[in-house]
């Protein structure tokens, strides 16, 4: 127990190295999922967009969202 | 090589091949340096544990003038060779940039806050990144600003290679700027790196920054791709039923 | 080439020295802006002294911004703009001819009005001389890199303050040389190495201003 206390304290610097790597996070997990979101839409998008057209010719292997 | 990716199917088919592997790598580096970093890695004897701040705050420095730097030869790319995929790079790769820079100017605060007694101080980096960070922005609107998509990419290319002519004027003057004026208390950043007890997570969670923004910038790219795919779609069918 | 430059630099001489033209505008928010400041921070000498080359630089630079969206819009406007690239000479020509009338019409009567301000805020003789100087050296800068910002935004909306955003960080080298020496002219310090990097950052403005703007203009006119 006194290990996890003292591993949150930081050496009384929690205040500043807590929400310096919860910010760091904030910004590389709201970047990632928006973008990946961007992505599915725009995915969709074109999906809805080619099914609706007449096919003239075979598509060529289309990117799937990885 | 350039030339070969030049075609947007065959670009995302190779983005497609490479997402998986740059992601698991991604993953393991974040863990690992994450967990080196603030567990095992020793505090300082001076600044104690806040100097694990600088396993993120470094890393997003690097990125942030990484990301320019790559946004700036996209451009050139995209206006002297007129590569078509380079313009979208550099669209896709601000944001990213942009993001890590505003992650370095806030952990640099935190960090220098304790030491130095104050928020922020006027010194060459610091000021640097700040106008780095308004570069970023500026980049952004103006692509948002223009309307016709040819004349938003152009633009912005003009101006990511103005503002790479600024950057090293900017941290020229400030250094002379801080020489001249205040001695002040510069953060050395690389005091205590050396050892490699520091250094080897230092390492691994710029590796981890640096897996992210390839991948983050294969997905905006992808959804750049799809969207003026879409977009042609559209004009296409609305020119037929006309 | 002189001949299309001479008549570029005229045209836009007159139209802003004319009734409606920006010059008495220009100067009018400098000194407004400026002698806000006694008024905010108090009359106190010393202070007012220790800040007065900042705030001045500030009036200069908001100064060129407020006129810089004009630069390029009223000649796409009327379909001159679509002329002048067009035409025989090059891009970076015309640019050049504006950029000059731009500062003969703004930067330098900010240069003149600047002593009287400098007074206004109690500069010593010595920063008042060096006011002029870096605000002269500085000011053509502010028009070429402007002369950028005003062509990348020609016709779009909102223009005036995309200007300010994309325009004000590329400002800031010249802003802490050219206040800097005026800081240090006051301390009795060496200025020369400022004036120097000033001089240097005008000369690689005008390749980068003059074409950097022409090619942007290419953009809106095509």
């Amino acid at each position: 127990m006194d290990k996890i206390a003292d591993f949150l304290a930081m050496g009384g610097y929690a205040a500043f190295v807590w929400p310096s790597f919860a910010l760091t996070f904030l910004v590389v997990i709201v970047l990632g999922v928006t973008s990946r979101r961007a992505l599915k839409q725009a995915q969709a998008r074109l999906d809805l967009l080619e099914q609706s057209r007449p096919a003239r010719r075979p598509r060529a292997g289309q990117g799937r969202a990885a | 090589m350039l030339t070969r990716l030049a075609n947007p199917t065959r670009f995302v088919r190779l983005a497609d091949r490479l997402l998986p592997w740059l992601i698991g790598a991604m993953a393991i580096a974040f863990v690992v340096g994450l967990v080196w970093g603030l567990g095992f890695a020793p505090p300082d004897y001076q600044q104690g544990d806040t100097v694990r701040i600088m396993y993120v705050h470094v890393p997003a420095a690097w990125l942030a003038m990484f990301g320019y730097s790559f946004m700036a030869v996209a451009s050139f790319v995209a206006l002297v060779w007129k590569h078509p995929l380079a313009d979208v790079a550099a669209k896709a790769a601000a944001p990213i940039g942009a993001g890590f820079c505003l992650v370095a100017l806030v952990t640099g605060s935190l960090w220098g806050a304790p030491m130095w007694g104050t928020w922020w101080v006027w010194d060459a980096r610091l000021t640097s990144m700040l106008v780095l960070f308004f570069l970023y922005v500026g980049y952004i609107a103006l692509w948002s600003a223009i309307d016709e998509p040819e004349r938003a990419a152009k633009a912005a290319a003009i101006l990511a290679l103005v503002g790479a002519v600024n950057v090293p004027i900017v941290k020229f003057s400030v250094d002379w700027w801080s020489t001249l004026h205040q001695p002040s208390s510069i953060m050395r950043m690389d005091g205590p790196s050396v050892d490699p007890t520091i250094l080897w997570p230092l390492l691994i969670n710029a590796l981890a920054f640096q897996l992210y923004f390839v991948v983050v910038l294969l997905w905006r790219m992808k959804a750049e791709l799809i969207t003026r795919r879409v977009r042609a779609l559209t004009l296409g069918l609305a020119a037929r039923e006309a | 080439m002189t001949g299309a430059f001479l008549a570029i630099l005229r045209r836009d001489l007159r139209l802003a020295f004319a009734q409606g033209g920006s010059v008495g505008l220009v100067i009018g928010f400098f000194v407004i802006a400026a002698t806000l400041f006694p008024l905010a921070a108090g009359p106190e000498r010393q202070e007012l002294a220790r800040v007065a080359p900042a705030v001045i630089w500030i009036g200069a630079l908001l100064a060129t911004l407020l006129s810089l969206d004009r630069l390029f819009q009223a000649d796409l406007e009327d379909g001159s703009l679509d002329l002048l690239m067009v035409g025989g000479q090059p891009g970076s020509v015309v640019v050049f001819a504006k950029c000059m009338a731009h500062w003969l019409s703004t930067g330098l009567p900010l240069v003149v009005a600047s002593p009287l301000l400098g007074i206004l805020l109690g500069l010593e003789p010595a920063s008042i001389v060096m006011l002029a100087k870096t605000l002269a050296l500085g000011t053509p800068t502010l028009s070429l890199i402007g002369a950028v910002g005003a062509g990348l935004t020609v016709g779009v909306r909102r223009a005036g303050i995309l200007i300010a955003v994309l325009v004000l960080p590329l400002y800031v080298p010249v802003l802490i040389f050219g206040a800097g020496a005026v800081n240090l002219a006051g301390l009795g310090l060496a200025t020369g190495p400022s004036l120097a990097l000033l001089g240097a950052i005008l000369l690689v403005s005008l390749p980068v201003g003059t074409l950097g703007a022409a090619a942007a203009l290419r953009l809106a006119v095509l």
